[in-house]
């Protein structure tokens, strides 16, 4: 069983409103799994529907290869993104409410918590009341009430809005973290960037369909336009120019080198191989620059949309 | 531990340590008790202020031991002086009014042209007091004319005093109605302002943990269900201890005050007891009617009333609660909650004065009886009729009815509720409500 997670054929509808429309998912073991849409594609209904606050009209979820049952919610933990914490309520006290509702002992819900408290230096903040602490640190909070149960299965919907960039920057390695230890992590966003940087997976859903799913690094191969980025310093920059696109398609590019090259992006065409170009090239000058561009996730995520908007 | 019990003890202290319930639990017993104090005394006053009422009677007819002075009332004989005179004088002076008893030919149109002045429109108590002293005066010479001997009038004048049983043999006294009345009445107005006060909290509680947002992880712990009725049985608790923190308070309280300060409790009581029954109190001997009134109030069936106040209380908070938790998660802020509010407070408000209305005149007439029956306004009714004794089956029915009607209510905000904590914007409306009970898991 190397899934963590199967999402299997999940509809959800509210009145004539269809939320989900017959996705599936699979979520490995050990990953990082980017689960990204635009605003109101259905992300949410998807991860309320994991979590068993609302039920799905049909399909099914299985955790760990089982039904997903009321149990298994001592080993899932959900970070969502609109959070918040009992404003009066003191953050020690809270977070062991918490932890217990999540089925941790008291007194085991109490070690770990001295454990996050000392990593993240919060421990003076045990005995004060939410309302007394910034936004910042009250995301800190929130993040251990989340991780403290050490679940199987985490849930993060857009973990970083609210935090500056070091305090992101912290959760983000906490996170890759968590998952090298074995916890399987869903990470909700439409921030790119992160995606990059975090995700091994990722699903795409937009207007309730999963229009794009897989590795990240499949994904962007099967995105990917073999075209390359070229700097060549060669005294004849215009017959270059027209040569190569007799051969090649070739579009200007703008990007900077520190000799007064010719710039240049070049498709590659059918028959034609990276090889092909970069002899082609040698033969007629100095490389300065060769390099492929790979299509970025954000590309990625707005081409698929894009695409999946025209065929409506 | 289970997370049902987590979620009550959580609300519980959150509700106890909150500073209004620490407030309102200690301080209002004392403002109760001194507001009390402060009425019996106000009305002392009130009555102390001495009227002098003036009177010119032409007619002749009335003679000073007529207009007898009370404590509070003193007649004076201006005759002498006129009436245009009086008028000026009357109006000068310290005087509450003047009264006018013209010469006329008959009694039928004296009793039609006498004339009251004064300052302020006067009370119907001393209005009442004068017709009755002049209706007495006219029919006494009435009489007289139609030669009937007044003494043999006065005479025949008897009290009777029927002595009231119950069939186990009890004798119960016009006092203990009138304690009855009391307890009934004022554990049914209690119970309204319990299920208002903490179904409000209820409510509360709910919009808070959705304003703080802290409601989807919590929904991701627990079920809706088991939160909301984490809540009303946590405030149900904190209400529970409140009431018993009261009555503690309020029996130390008056056990100290009429032991130190001698205050009689006999008039205090009585002063809220409606008059006939002031003549009960009158009766018994003078010297030990604080004894008396212990001894009648032992009488009532206390335990009887405080199980059922209890299991009155609880049916009917949590009944309503649940309905306070549906408005709370369906809004977005508590001014928003008003157009769902009014529903609900109706037939608590009802309740109230159905039972004022009907169970002082017949504990058991047909509307009392109903409304003890209607689960929405049996615990304030039942409440106030229970001192009256009720029949065990007519509770029994009342009871389940009750269990029923909140277990399917229960059922029905429960759908509400797991809507509409997770649902934010706009105002939903009773549609809106009616679609979210057929909206599946």
């Amino acid at each position: 069983m190397n899934n963590l997670l199967e999402v299997n054929n999940v509809v959800k509808k509210y009145r004539d409103f269809t939320a989900l429309n017959n996705v599936s998912l699979h979520i490995p073991k050990g990953s990082v799994f980017g689960l990204l849409g635009p605003n109101g594609a259905g992300k949410t209904s998807l991860i309320r529907i994991i979590n068993q606050i609302t039920m799905p009209d049909s399909g099914s979820i299985l955790l760990d290869g089982e039904a997903l049952a009321p149990k298994h919610i001592a080993h899932i933990g959900y970070l969502p993104e609109e959070r918040g914490l009992y404003k009066s309520m003191k953050v020690g006290e809270q977070v062991l409410y918490l932890a217990q509702l999540k089925g941790l002992s008291k007194s085991e819900a109490r070690k770990r918590l001295k454990y996050w408290f000392e990593k993240f230096d919060i421990s003076e903040w045990w005995g004060k009341k939410i309302e007394e602490l910034s936004k910042g640190m009250a995301q800190k909070v929130q993040f251990i009430v989340t991780v403290l149960h050490q679940p199987k299965l985490l849930i993060f919907d857009e973990p970083f809005s609210g935090f500056d960039p070091i305090n992101a920057q912290l959760i983000a390695k906490e996170i890759l973290q968590l998952r090298d230890e074995g916890a399987t992590i869903i990470f909700s966003t439409h921030r790119m960037e992160s995606v990059e940087e975090m995700c091994d997976e990722i699903a795409l859903i937009d207007r309730s369909n999963k229009i794009l799913d897989g590795k990240l690094d499949d994904i962007k191969r099967n995105f990917r336009t073999h075209t390359f980025q070229v700097g060549l310093d060669t005294a004849n920059a215009k017959e270059v120019k027209q040569k190569l696109k007799e051969n090649f398609e070739v579009f200007p590019s703008n990007f900077k080198l520190l000799s007064d090259s010719l710039t240049l992006n070049v498709k590659l065409t059918e028959g034609n191989s990276a090889n092909d170009l970069l002899s082609f090239l040698t033969s007629r000058g100095e490389v300065q620059h060769f390099v492929e561009l790979i299509p970025s996730a954000n590309e990625i995520f707005i081409q698929a949309v894009n695409k999946n908007s025209q065929k409506k | 531990m289970s997370k049902l019990k987590l979620i009550i003890q959580r609300e519980f202290i959150a509700k106890v340590r909150n500073k209004s319930f620490i407030v309102m639990t200690f301080l209002s017993p004392l403002i109760m008790v001194g507001m009390g104090a402060l009425i019996y005394f106000l009305t002392q006053k009130n009555e102390e202020k001495v009227k002098k009422i003036v009177y010119v009677d032409d007619s002749g007819m009335f003679l000073k031991e007529d207009f007898k002075d009370t404590k509070t009332t003193h007649y004076l004989d201006y005759t002498a002086i006129g009436i245009a005179e009086t008028k000026k004088r009357v109006e000068a002076g310290n005087y509450y009014g003047v009264l006018l008893i013209p010469q006329q030919d008959s009694l039928e149109l004296l009793a039609k042209s006498i004339e009251f002045y004064s300052k302020d429109s006067p009370g119907m108590s001393l209005m009442n007091s004068l017709e009755s002293k002049i209706e007495s005066k006219i029919r006494n010479e009435k009489l007289n004319k139609f030669g009937i001997d007044i003494k043999k009038i006065k005479a025949s004048r008897i009290h009777t005093d029927i002595k009231m049983f119950n069939f186990s043999g009890e004798e119960s006294s016009k006092l203990i109605n009138g304690l009855k009345i009391g307890v009934g009445l004022i554990a049914g107005y209690l119970l309204m302002m319990f299920v208002i006060i903490y179904g409000t909290s209820v409510m509360r509680s709910v919009i808070e943990e959705k304003t703080s947002r802290i409601i989807e992880i919590i929904v991701s712990s627990v079920k809706p269900f088991q939160l909301m009725m984490g809540k009303i049985l946590g405030n149900a608790s904190a209400g529970l201890l409140q009431f018993f923190i009261w009555g503690i308070i309020l029996f130390v309280i008056t056990t100290v005050a009429s032991s130190m300060f001698g205050v009689d409790i006999v008039e205090m009581q009585t002063a809220r007891v409606p008059v006939d029954q002031i003549d009960a109190v009158k009766q018994v001997t003078a010297g030990d009617k604080g004894a008396v009134i212990i001894q009648e109030i032992l009488k009532l069936p206390i335990l009887k009333i405080f199980v059922l106040f209890i299991f009155y209380f609880l049916g009917g908070f949590m009944l309503y609660s649940s309905l306070f938790a549906a408005i709370g998660a369906a809004v977005d802020n508590e001014t928003d909650t008003q157009q769902f509010m009014l529903p609900i407070m109706l037939p608590l408000i009802l309740g109230v004065y159905v039972g004022f209305a009907t169970v002082i005149n017949d504990p058991h007439g047909s509307i009392a009886v109903l409304f003890s029956h209607i689960p929405f306004t049996s615990p304030i009714v039942m409440l106030m009729r229970v001192p009256f004794g009720v029949s065990w089956y007519e509770l029994v029915i009342s009871m389940a009815l009750l269990l029923v009607t909140f277990v399917l209510m229960v059922w029905l905000a429960a759908k509400i509720y797991r809507v509409g904590i997770l649902m934010y914007g706009k105002k939903p409306t009773y549609k809106d409500l009616y679609t979210w009970l057929k909206y599946k898991g």
